[in-house]
């Protein structure tokens, strides 16, 4: 297999395995402050950042650590690297930090930012590391903003959508989406491909 | 063999605590000024909507009591009142209370009283009402919370100081009558005791700046 490009790393992060729509990792954080455009951008920018230093970090300690203590040693490095996010967000964007309140110390609990760290950076140099928490946190983070922008634009005229249950049917059809595009694009090739091969077979 | 292990991965361990706790601690470091700056700048504008129209010289924020709970005001945590001067008159009291019947949980507010008794302001800090229905008791989403500037204990009478919905005066939000209620209520509670207590609450500020120069 030949080493994906940068290109290919990032439709991976955005589209074939966004965290968000095909893993359905961090979905806490995602339903909770995706109720307006700002929300989402914030999160997803704190998580984005999150996501990149704790790849970093994970795959530069990764010799010295074993399997048997990662776990705990992904948690202190998340946990460090989120309360610095949380102090560098009072610090230089308090009315950003007061809107999103609890849930940047909960992207701790994110656990597509642990997954990450598991799957990827335990196994791969810093530079690839960094290049995978950046497409991931980009693929999560434009989620975040389409779902904001989505339900602050629909609320509008529907209510529903502000309230938590909104969150659940924006997911939900955001999710829909990608899979109708997948499954059309699928069938384009399918359809385009026996022609193709009935041709070769004459 | 593997009590080596477990010695390597506890040492492992102490290290990368170590390291991170340094991080957080730089970082603190790095953040601290700005941060206590930013919540200093944010409360001064908070109690800003409280202070219209009124003359005042001291710094509203440092003027700061607490009455412990349990006390005759709104809300079940000790009550913060910060206290406006003009030289060394007292000008108004800025109380910070819970309306603790609200539809999702408590609404904190601001009620600013100046020294006639007459509400200089209200403005809603934090609450979980309701989006679209309930949370337009914020002064950023409709201008609701203004009908109080100017009112007292007598305008309405005491008798009236409810919503119309249940006999008093004042506008109600439509869609949403327990949030309206519960505000009108903390109100109405923080100027009895601010009636009943003015005296009290600028003389306690001379004591305590005393027992602070001393």
């Amino acid at each position: 297999m030949t080493t994906p490009t940068i290109i290919d790393r990032f439709k991976t992060g955005l589209w074939y395995e966004n965290p968000g729509l095909v893993q359905l990792l961090g979905l806490c954080p995602l339903l909770a402050v995706t109720s307006t455009f700002s929300n989402g951008l914030g999160l997803g920018i704190a998580t984005l950042a999150v996501l990149v230093l704790s790849n970093a970090l994970v795959s530069a300690t990764r010799r010295w650590i074993s399997r048997d203590i990662r776990i705990p040693i992904y948690v202190l490095i998340i946990a460090s690297l989120v309360t610095c996010t949380e102090l560098v967000f009072k610090a230089w964007f308090p009315a950003l930090d007061r809107s999103l309140g609890i849930f940047i110390p909960l992207i701790v609990t994110n656990c597509a930012i642990v997954a990450r760290a598991e799957i990827f950076a335990s196994r791969n140099p810093i530079g690839s590391s960094i290049v995978d928490g950046l497409v991931m946190g980009t693929g999560f983070a434009l989620l975040l903003i389409a779902i904001g922008i989505f339900r602050e634009v629909i609320a509008m005229g529907w209510l529903l959508a502000i309230l938590p249950p909104g969150a659940f049917f924006s997911l939900a059809l955001a999710i829909a989406a990608k899979n109708a595009i997948d499954n059309r694009r699928r069938e384009a090739r399918s359809s385009a491909m026996p022609r193709r091969s009935r041709q070769i077979n004459r | 063999m593997a009590d080596n292990s477990i010695m390597r991965s506890g040492l492992t361990l102490a290290t990368i605590a170590a390291i991170c706790t340094a991080l957080v601690a730089f970082t603190y470091q790095l953040t601290d000024k700005r941060i206590a700056a930013n919540e200093q700048a944010w409360l001064e504008q908070s109690l800003q909507p409280a202070l219209s129209g009124l003359f005042f010289d001291s710094g509203v924020s440092e003027s700061v009591v607490t009455i412990p709970a349990p006390h005759e005001l709104p809300g079940s945590n000790d009550a913060t009142i910060y206290r406006v001067y003009s030289g060394e008159s007292p000008v108004a009291a800025l109380f910070v209370v819970s309306a603790r019947d609200g539809y999702a949980g408590a609404i904190k507010m601001l009620v600013g009283v100046d020294i006639g008794g007459q509400v200089t302001g209200v403005h809603v800090l934090a609450h979980r009402e309701t989006p679209g229905l309930g949370d337009r008791i914020e002064s950023n989403k409709t201008d609701w919370v203004r009908q109080f500037d100017g009112r007292s204990l007598g305008d309405p009478v005491a008798g009236n100081w409810k919503i119309k919905r249940d006999g008093g005066e004042f506008d109600q939000l439509t869609g949403a009558s327990v949030t309206p209620r519960a505000v009108v209520k903390a109100i109405r509670q923080t100027l009895e005791y601010f009636d009943a207590n003015s005296a009290a609450i600028f003389a306690a500020a001379a004591q305590i700046e005393d027992e602070v120069i001393e």
